[in-house]
């Protein structure tokens, strides 16, 4: 029997807002252990909460850009469990009545776009960070990140693969980056993921019964973990095993996940409404206001690209996967208008290079004019391509104009026709046993010649020249 | 009866509370009385009526996105039963 994976997700992102969701100590990541912590988020007694407005906006926009629709009244609940990352012994989350619902995105998978819905999404606050003791039997506890503001996307159980599992999130953290309401880092744990996943056999609409997984800090991992899995539920049933319900956590070392067997009984929540914290209300007129400030999103970018600039949709997948790059290509088309041009030279040197120093395009010492002046210079038979790459990374090093940079370094492309001949026939007289065997039929030695002329001109020989006077040469020493 | 002792037992072990034998027994009956007030609810018609999400007309205020200076670290650690630098030290607890 075949079997096939119904998959649901839960994403957590942090909200990049300055201050905390319910007291006004700093977000800020890094600092000393317990440096941004007062008396509301350290859950003393006698304090009383009060939402951050722009927590609430960004994630209007949120649930605004994943087509949710927006409940004018919410409500916060105490989600109750008792470990110490949560000082009150509670978080701060929604239950009944959350702040968005019944949303959709599109992702893209290799057999073309899919709908994935989105049940909800909510806010809550962070809990607070523990290290466990190597040797000793305790944990300290930094409560800085706790009452940091998150949104939890919840997904429906709308994916079959990992693939489309990979493909939603990749798809949701674009959308939030975009929007500049998350940094969007992985590492940093600004966005989480956890995995519901359960099979069944093809054909049939019952669910199995699902485990949860959890500890997937990377879209790679997030992958691997629910491959491994998968194939665990599937060769489980086969055999005619049972699964049993429980949360896993995914090994990166092993590639495996295993039961986290909880000593703690099993979660009971136990929600209720927060009775520090009244009903929230969102007016129609704010969200209206909200919904007329958004950006263009990756998927309408994406559509754009391939239209106005008639680049391959690949290209404007890679190039708006990113909406600083987006704007970056936007930007060097307008002042030199060859969009394909640009879009390689993006996708390979200047990714290349960003990766290299994992540096930002922000950071660019190579502004989008410098760089259309680049491209302009090799259209124009000023230098040839390969050494524009050389200009290239000197600009990037130094920021200077690829003008002053190939000046400088006389780089110019040498495209003086006696000068190439002179070079050519000093080639041809030094070499003889090539040009026999050139004689002789082997036609393929003109790459050896083109190659020690690059060589003698020092790359700067322009390349359709060169073969001309190659060939020129050539034919007439077999006349 | 609408609650049993085994229940009163599992809500008590969830919030930390240790009960004595006796006051499990007090709190079965206390509980079993605001339960029992829950019928007497359940028995008004409330058909036409709207669910309300809080019995008080007045909704949440909302605050500026503004950083405020946080406690002082020695005023921020200065209930903690035990520390290690500036972190809470605690009982190892792994999930």
């Amino acid at each position: 029997m075949e079997y096939e994976a119904v998959i649901g997700l839960e994403i957590h992102a942090q909200l990049l807002t300055s201050s905390k969701a319910f007291c006004s100590c700093s977000t800020k990541f890094g600092a000393q252990p317990n440096m941004n912590t007062c008396p509301i988020c350290q859950g003393m007694p006698g304090t009383l909460p009060v939402f951050n407005k722009r927590a609430l906006e960004y994630t209007i926009k949120m649930a605004l850009a994943c087509n949710c629709s927006i409940n004018g009244i919410s409500r916060f609940a105490r989600k109750n469990y008792y470990y110490p990352d949560l000082p009150k012994n509670y978080q701060i989350s929604q239950y009944e009545l959350p702040v968005s619902e019944h949303g959709w995105v599109i992702i893209e998978t290799e057999q073309g776009p899919r709908k994935i819905g989105i049940t909800r999404i909510h806010m809550e606050e962070d809990a607070g960070k523990l290290v466990h003791d190597e040797r000793n039997p305790v944990s300290y506890v930094d409560y800085n990140r706790t009452g940091v503001p998150l949104i939890e996307i919840v997904s429906e159980p709308d994916m079959r693969t990992p693939e489309e599992a990979s493909s939603y999130l990749k798809t949701l953290h674009s959308i939030l980056v975009y929007l500049r309401i998350c940094d969007g880092n992985m590492e940093e744990g600004s966005f989480r993921c956890d995995a519901n996943v359960s099979v069944r056999p093809v054909g049939t609409v019952e669910f199995g019964t699902k485990t949860e997984l959890k500890n997937m800090n990377s879209f790679k991992n997030v992958q691997k973990g629910l491959h491994y899995e998968i194939n665990r539920h599937t060769e489980i049933v086969r055999e005619g095993g049972r699964i049993i319900q429980e949360t896993r956590l995914f090994d990166p070392t092993s590639g495996a996940t295993v039961s986290m067997r909880s000593k703690e009984q099993a979660h009971d929540y136990r929600y209720f409404p927060d009775p520090d914290l009244l009903p929230l209300r969102v007016d129609e007129e704010w969200i209206t206001e909200i919904k007329n400030g958004l950006p263009e999103l990756p998927a309408e970018k994406k559509e754009r690209f391939i239209k106005d600039f008639g680049i391959p949709p690949y290209d404007a997948g890679v190039l708006t996967a990113s909406r600083e790059l987006a704007e970056y290509f936007e930007e060097v088309v307008n002042y030199f208008n060859n969009p394909k041009l640009v879009s390689n030279w993006i996708m390979t040197e200047f990714m290349r290079v960003l990766k290299a120093d994992e540096s930002s395009v922000k950071d660019s010492l190579v502004k989008p004019a410098q760089l259309a002046e680049l491209l302009r210079m090799i259209e124009d038979g000023k230098i040839s391509g390969k050494i524009a790459k050389t200009v290239f990374d000197e600009m990037w090093a130094t920021g200077f104009s690829p003008d002053k940079i190939v000046l400088e370094k006389g780089l110019l492309q040498v495209s003086d026709t006696s000068e190439l001949e002179s070079i050519i026939s000093k080639i041809l007289d030094d070499n003889p046993a090539e040009v026999k065997k050139y004689l002789d039929g082997k036609t393929q030695v003109v790459g050896f010649f083109v190659g020690q002329v690059m060589k003698a001109s020092k790359g700067k020989a322009n390349p359709g020249l060169v073969n001309k006077i190659l060939s020129e040469q050539l034919s007439k020493l077999s006349a | 009866m609408k609650i049993t002792l085994e229940q009163v037992e599992y809500v008590a072990t969830l919030g930390r509370l240790y009960l004595t034998e006796e006051e499990k027994s007090k709190y079965l009956n206390q509980l079993d009385d605001i339960l029992k007030y829950m019928d007497t609810l359940a028995a008004v018609d409330a058909e036409n009526v709207e669910p309300m999400a809080s019995p008080v007309e007045l909704f949440n205020p909302l605050r500026d996105d503004i950083v405020k200076p946080s406690l002082p670290i020695d005023e921020a650690l200065a209930n903690a039963p035990a520390l290690e630098g500036p972190s809470f030290k605690v009982p190892k607890i792994i999930e």
